[in-house]
């Protein structure tokens, strides 16, 4: 089992940005993928600075991916994606149809999250155009993946949200700019203070969602630490982990030690558990509601 | 331009029909489409009967077949396909790649939309469901302003539908997993955002609460109105103040736009509520026809199509939406 680490959802501070990834380098991830991914009003890093901290990791022998945003609205959206598909260097992945048309015809690229790949049919479309690896859709369950790898005719490796805060929604509106009276186009980046999205209650307190932007989050930690094996006979390949505020790096140590088989799943579980920003849950890969736990 | 009305039953297809209605859309009885709800949408028979009800008037039927399959029921949606293009209907509303590769290989004379579902909100997106499936319209999420669909026509063959009146998705469509999140039902592939039977009202001490899969989604005073218990249309506490986080209950009402959407190239414009009595599909028929008639001469919205209109919004409230961007 391979490990990735997704995209950086959230806004944080430039310095920040760098010294997590300079952390990550000598991590235990195999995969990063990097880029922003949410929005493009968004301007601590430049394309440019996210291709350095790329060549660092691949120095380091990590694979790197650059990731697109999900929702692209104007002509100024479509041109970050663009870049990012001509970057002539890292593999790319699409998170958008219009980035699969960029895309299509080129080899090795990533069929992200946020395509909406539920079945055999349309991924082995995508791998004929060139998609090398898929990654199953936050709402995936086990027989999802495991019926669309069976039914795909070409060889694709398959990759899973297994970690972190979800990204259940887009929208063009800012949430977090809503919650301070802001405009979007004047929201005065807002988002920086939270490094793990807001987090939002119901009105009996019951933590139920995280507001990142213009994104909506699971407040709850979805975490398949204790599917290893089940991930392993569906057929995915990959464990993709989220990015958060609270040591990153020993959540990859924790998840590659329980994929090696050195910690057991009740142990990875606590050990993940202390710096979590929120419970942990699993339900959709159990074809329940997303956030309960099984 | 070209009316879209929906019908979540035959009185409501006649309704959409008699009053004005270029095309109907409508779904069939299972989770094939969008609005999988109990009692609703059209077995075989009754879609036989609506089509011929239809094309007797000279006006189109579109089959929704806009939710995505998976390998264990894959051949319920290719049936439907098949089914439909049996019986006649005019086009078919899809969003997975998949499923319009194969109504293209199966069916080439049946004319493909590309559903709100598909989530395709750039020229890019659109052109790529063109080029392989030969897709000849695209229905536009509900989350662009009008200068973004302005620059989408511009740049695309496919005809550009947008949503004109009804209720209004903030996120965008396609790319929502919130009622899955909170209830398990999944829009993407089950065909319902909160269905009823995760819902639960209940009087309290503190007032009315509206409950999905048990999670308080809304907790209203007395005399407040009361909306339909989706996730986005919830009171949640973020960062100590308790709001509607998301955005106020309201209705998309554009009919002020229809002169703007006519200049940019919209094609079509669709009245959401498959969900929606006969009666509220024959009311809002009829004003959006006489409008869009009213369009060659000097267009102007009578306080009287507002005022019917205005009946019929959630929370009795109109917004633009994403169109003028408030928020922006």
């Amino acid at each position: 089992m391979r490990i990735a680490l997704g995209p950086l959802q959230y806004y944080w501070p430039r310095s920040s940005v760098f010294s997590f990834y300079e952390e990550v380098a000598a991590s235990a991830a195999d995969i990063v993928y990097l880029g922003e991914v949410v929005c493009s009003r968004r301007h601590e890093l430049e394309f440019e600075d996210w291709m350095e901290i790329g060549g660092a990791l691949a120095a380091a022998r990590k694979e790197v991916v650059i990731s697109t945003q999900a929702l692209t609205e104007s002509e100024g959206d479509l041109k970050l994606v663009r870049r990012a598909v001509a970057n002539g260097v890292f593999r790319v992945e699409a998170n958008d149809m219009g980035a699969v048309r960029m895309l299509q015809g080129t080899a090795g690229w990533v069929a992200g999250p946020h395509l909406n790949v539920y079945n055999g049919e349309t991924l082995g479309l995508l791998a004929r155009l060139g998609a090398a690896r898929w990654v199953a859709p936050v709402e995936a369950t086990r027989t999802m993946v495991s019926d669309t790898l069976a039914a795909c005719a070409a060889a694709v490796e398959a990759e899973i949200f297994a970690h972190g805060r979800l990204p259940l929604a887009f929208s063009a509106r800012c949430f977090t700019a809503r919650r301070f009276n802001l405009q979007k186009e004047s929201c005065d980046y807002r988002c920086i203070e939270f490094p793990d999205g807001m987090l939002l209650q119901t009105r009996e307190s019951r933590p139920f969602l995280a507001v990142n932007g213009v994104q909506t989050q699971s407040a709850g930690v979805y975490s398949l630490i204790g599917e290893l094996p089940e991930l392993r006979a569906a057929g995915v390949g990959i464990v993709r982990i989220s990015p958060q505020s609270g040591d990153t790096p020993g959540l990859l140590r924790a998840w590659r030690a329980a994929c090696d088989g050195e910690l057991a799943a009740a142990d990875a579980r606590a050990a993940l558990a202390a710096a979590a920003p929120g419970a942990f849950c699993n339900g959709f890969w159990h074809a329940r509601p997303g956030l309960e736990a099984a | 331009m070209e009316l879209v009305c929906p019908a979540g039953g035959l009185p409501a297809l006649k309704a959409a029909v008699d009053n004005g209605a270029d095309w109907v859309y409508l779904g069939l009885r299972d989770d094939t489409n969008a609005r999988n709800f109990p009692g609703l949408n059209f077995d075989q028979d009754a879609l036989a009967e609506g089509l011929v009800y239809a094309h007797a008037r000279g006006r189109k039927v579109l089959v929704a077949i806009n939710t995505y399959p998976q390998a264990s029921s894959w051949t319920r949606w290719t049936g439907a396909v098949d089914r439909i293009a049996r019986l006649g209907a005019d086009a078919a509303i899809v969003a997975d790649p998949g499923l319009m590769g194969y109504a293209r290989r199966a069916h080439p004379a049946l004319e493909l939309h590309l559903s709100v579902q598909g989530s395709a909100t750039s020229h890019e997106a659109i052109n790529f469901f063109h080029e392989h499936f030969g897709v000849k319209r695209a229905v536009l999420p509900r989350v662009l302003s009008l200068a973004q669909v302005e620059a989408i026509v511009r740049r695309t063959p496919v005809e550009i539908e947008v949503f004109g009146f009804g209720g209004l998705c903030v996120m965008v469509e396609g790319r929502c997993a919130l009622s899955a999140w909170a209830c398990g039902e999944s829009p993407n592939t089950g065909g319902a955002c909160s269905p009823a039977r995760a819902v639960r009202w209940q009087e309290m001490s503190a007032g009315l609460e509206s409950r999905l899969n048990g999670i308080l989604i809304d907790r209203y005073a007395p005399g407040e109105r009361a909306a339909y218990p989706t996730v986005c249309k919830g009171r949640f506490a973020a960062d100590g103040e308790s709001y509607y986080v998301f955005e106020e209950p309201a209705s998309l009402n554009t009919l002020e736009l229809l002169p703007q959407f006519l200049a940019v190239g919209v094609r079509a414009v669709k009245i959401e509520g498959r969900q929606r009595s006969p009666a509220y599909v024959a009311q809002v028929t009829r004003v959006w026809r006489e409008a869009i008639d009213s369009l060659e001469k000097n267009f102007a919205v009578k306080p009287e199509w507002s005022a019917q209109l205005a009946r019929h919004a959630e929370g009795s409230q109109c917004t633009l939406g994403a169109f003028s961007r408030p928020w922006k």
